[in-house]
């Protein structure tokens, strides 16, 4: 009871419950009064760090500070959460229905999750043979198949191309090291459309247009920039000593680089691994110009889901995408303490 | 120090130091660099032959295309020859008009892509817009035409034939190489006499749209840098545990799909979205005013922002990370207000990653495509859209090729600031 009149004598923290009074009264909604809590109440709890002796005025600007942040971090990760909750919708609308502002259980369903499954399958009813059925003929699942295979296939392209690179160029013998280094680079720098359109009129030429083969090269293309950036990043820092310890104890080029350096930059490896998979599980203007509709890829059919009939479908697979990419993120964030770890720097 | 100092103090006295095998040490030294340099050199090897074929081949092959377009030299055979000694006044003389029906009632049997009497009507369309069908339906009536005199008979098929404008125009793409498409990529064009001259106000798109890209990743950086500075000043001071949780907001956006988030950006913001719902609901905006807020300008900007934010954020985040706190105490214990000390010791500070950031989120979004397609409407599109439309729906491939190029030019001339400013090693992510 104490800490909370200590905490309401401060002026800030009443002018805040005033304003809060005032918005509910005004509007005259609960879910706009949470709102303004949150977006106004937020900067009140970091408010601490200021030296008592701090002026009023640096105290204001302070609070203007904080909710500015507030603001900027709300506008981030809005658009994320906002899809969790439409996707779940009842009705074919890409809004919250008046059901769901009152959390009733009808405007809630899983009928766009189902249509993941079902859209384009010939008999979505059968009995018999609807596993086949859904392999071979549903939209999404078949978007979901191409966008891993190809993404799989780059990926594993990308990585091993990347990393040997990547190994010559932290070399301090390299020659031409930046030139070549901004080459490597440049798939991600060079605007989409004119690679995706240099490649479809090449690749014609030589027959990999419309094939799964041309996808793959032009995602392993996307997908090395950052495979040489994460593991030259491992290799920054990286003892060579070690290399020429193992070499002067009798190891070839090839156990050095299995039993001494893969294990090191390994993390590293992966870490650009899991940037490659999700830049080909994300591309989507190469499948454009590219592919043709046996190789449609999961973003490929949203594109055209937006384009031509939006559905909360969409909504859906965006949802299970999000789920996917906090997955890897996760996964890339342990990797990266990982190998800080293992290259003995301070633990962040 | 030693042992540089060695060798020329050996050599001074006139005898080379010998390796066991009777080779001068030197000479063995350059041996063995020499050696470390290709082996460094092979490992890149393999993907940087990988990128030539599956990246710069096709880049150049483009960019050829920008300049060459030999649809008319390849439907027009003889009259490509017979026209060179043409001297430009009044019409070709008989034998040049001989070659040229011949050559269409040849290419109008052809059904081959990049042959047809269809190619070359498209082609010299771009030359003299409104002459398409001339091509076409003269190509119908020549079949009857079986003997001279041709230019006769040419010219009864359409009086428009009479016009010497069109002849040269059909010489000047007889040229294999023509600039006839960086001269369209900026507005510009040969008028009848063959000068360079501005093009008509209907169709002067390109430099407007190039400035509009221009203007709108302009404004785009802008906002992002705007957004990025206090928030990663804040992820900078704050203690790493809590940092740690901040950074997930902005990570997270990161490793969205980009689709995903373009999406997400067309449910809130669209007339029945979230934004106008609940400027309706507060009663800022009556129903029926709902604010267009999507397939316009803004739309394509407030996406676009959102999407490129964390392209600013990190590296800001990262420079931001390394200025000691201490300084700024320091200058507010020298006297100087929170403004100044912000102003001329820590903002200084930050440069190196507000220019990493802004020419990272500049870079990527004068080449934007997907987001501007989806959300921008017809006025949020950038050049890029009309790259792609030209290469998938106009079909004028080296329009769109030319454009691609100077949009390429402008892309690397920043690439290389970037490289030399920044550097590209020190790229990063997460």
């Amino acid at each position: 009871m104490d800490a909370i009149t200590k905490r309401l004598k401060k002026p800030r923290n009443l002018i805040f419950l005033v304003a809060l009074l005032l918005v509910l009264v005004i509007t005259g909604s609960v879910p706009v009064a949470i709102g303004f809590a949150f977006l106004f109440g937020t900067p009140l709890v970091f408010m601490n760090e200021l030296p008592p002796y701090a002026s009023s005025l640096e105290r204001i600007w302070q609070y203007t500070y904080l909710t500015m942040c507030t603001f900027i971090f709300t506008f981030l990760i809005t658009p994320i959460l906002v899809i969790v909750p439409l996707s779940f919708n009842a009705e074919p609308y890409f809004t919250f229905t008046e059901g769901m502002m009152s959390l009733s259980s009808d405007a809630f369903s899983l009928r766009w999750y189902k249509d993941i499954f079902f859209n384009g399958m010939a008999a979505p009813n059968a009995i018999e043979g609807w596993w086949a059925d859904m392999w071979n003929n549903a939209q999404w699942i078949r978007a979901t198949r191409n966008s891993f295979f190809i993404a799989i296939c780059s990926t594993f392209l990308a990585t091993s191309l990347g990393t040997l690179a990547a190994l010559g160029l932290s070399r301090p013998e390299m020659p031409f090291r930046r030139l070549i280094t901004s080459m490597l680079i440049s798939p991600m720098i060079v605007p989409l459309v004119i690679m995706a359109t240099g490649m479809f009129f090449f690749y014609s030429d030589i027959g990999l247009a419309k094939t799964y083969l041309g996808i793959i090269l032009a995602h392993t293309t996307l997908g090395v920039p950052f495979v040489i950036i994460t593991v030259t990043a491992t290799l920054t820092g990286f003892d060579r000593s070690l290399i020429r310890a193992s070499q002067g104890m009798g190891a070839d080029g090839w156990t050095t680089f299995r039993r001494v350096i893969m294990p090191l930059i390994l993390p590293g490896m992966i870490s650009g691994a899991l940037f490659a998979f999700i830049t080909s599980l994300d591309e989507v203007v190469a499948v454009i110009f590219i592919a043709d509709v046996e190789q449609r890829t999961i973003p490929r059919q949203m594109f055209s889901g937006i384009r031509e009939q939006i559905s909360p479908t969409i909504l859906a697979v965006a949802t299970v995408l999000v789920a996917l990419s906090i997955l890897l993120l996760t996964a890339v964030e342990l990797l990266r303490r990982r190998s800080e770890r293992l290259r003995g720097m301070a633990p962040s | 120090m030693t042992d540089a100092a060695l060798p020329s103090t050996a050599q001074t006295a006139g005898a080379a130091i010998l390796a066991d095998d009777g080779i001068p040490l030197k000479q063995k030294l350059a041996r063995t660099t020499r050696q470390l340099k290709w082996r460094a050199f092979l490992l890149t090897l393999p993907l940087v032959l990988f990128l030539i074929v599956s990246f710069v081949l096709p880049i150049g092959q483009m960019l050829f295309r920008s300049v060459h377009n030999p649809t008319a030299g390849k439907v027009l055979p003889n009259f490509t020859v017979s026209i060179q000694n043409w001297d430009e006044q009044g019409l070709p003389d008989e034998a040049v008009f001989e070659g040229f029906v011949k050559d269409i009632q040849d290419a109008a049997q052809k059904r081959e892509i990049g042959r047809t009497v269809g190619n070359l009507a498209t082609r010299i369309n771009y030359e003299i817009p409104g002459t398409r069908s001339l091509f076409t339906s003269s190509a119908r009536k020549l079949k009857r035409v079986k003997e001279g005199p041709y230019k006769e008979a040419l010219l009864k098929t359409n009086k428009k034939w009479d016009n010497p404008a069109i002849w040269r125009a059909l010489k000047r793409a007889t040229r294999d190489f023509t600039p006839a498409f960086y001269l369209a990529a900026v507005d510009r064009k040969y008028d009848d006499e063959g000068r360079i001259v501005q093009a008509e106000e209907l169709y002067q798109i390109y430099i407007g749209n190039f400035g509009k890209t221009l203007w709108l990743s302009t404004i785009i950086t802008f906002c992002c840098f705007l957004l990025a500075f206090p928030v990663s000043y804040l992820l900078s001071v704050l203690p790493l545990r809590t940092s740690n949780l901040l950074m997930i907001l902005v990570l997270l956006p990161f490793w969205t799909s980009l689709l995903v988030r373009t999406t997400a950006w067309i449910a809130i913001l669209q007339t029945e979205g979230i934004i106008n719902d609940i400027l309706v609901f507060i009663g800022l905006v009556a129903d029926d005013g709902r604010i267009q807020m999507i397939y316009n300008r803004t739309g394509t900007v407030i996406s676009m922002v959102h999407i490129l934010l964390p392209f600013m954020i990190l590296p800001l985040y990262s420079v931001m990370k390394t200025i000691p706190p201490s300084y700024m105490r320091a200058a507010r214990s020298l006297g100087a207000n929170p403004f100044t000390a912000f102003r001329r010791v820590y903002f200084p500070q930050t440069l190196p990653g507000i220019a990493a950031g802004t020419l990272l989120v500049f870079i990527l979004s004068i080449g934007f495509y997907i987001t501007p397609a989806l959300v921008g409407g017809e006025d949020g599109i950038l050049i890029s859209n009309l790259i792609a439309y030209h290469i998938q729906k106009s079909l004028n491939w080296s329009l769109g090729a030319a454009l691609g190029a100077i949009l390429l030019v402008a892309v690397l001339v920043l690439y290389w600031i970037y490289n030399k400013l920044v550097g590209i090693e020190r790229l990063s992510f997460g």
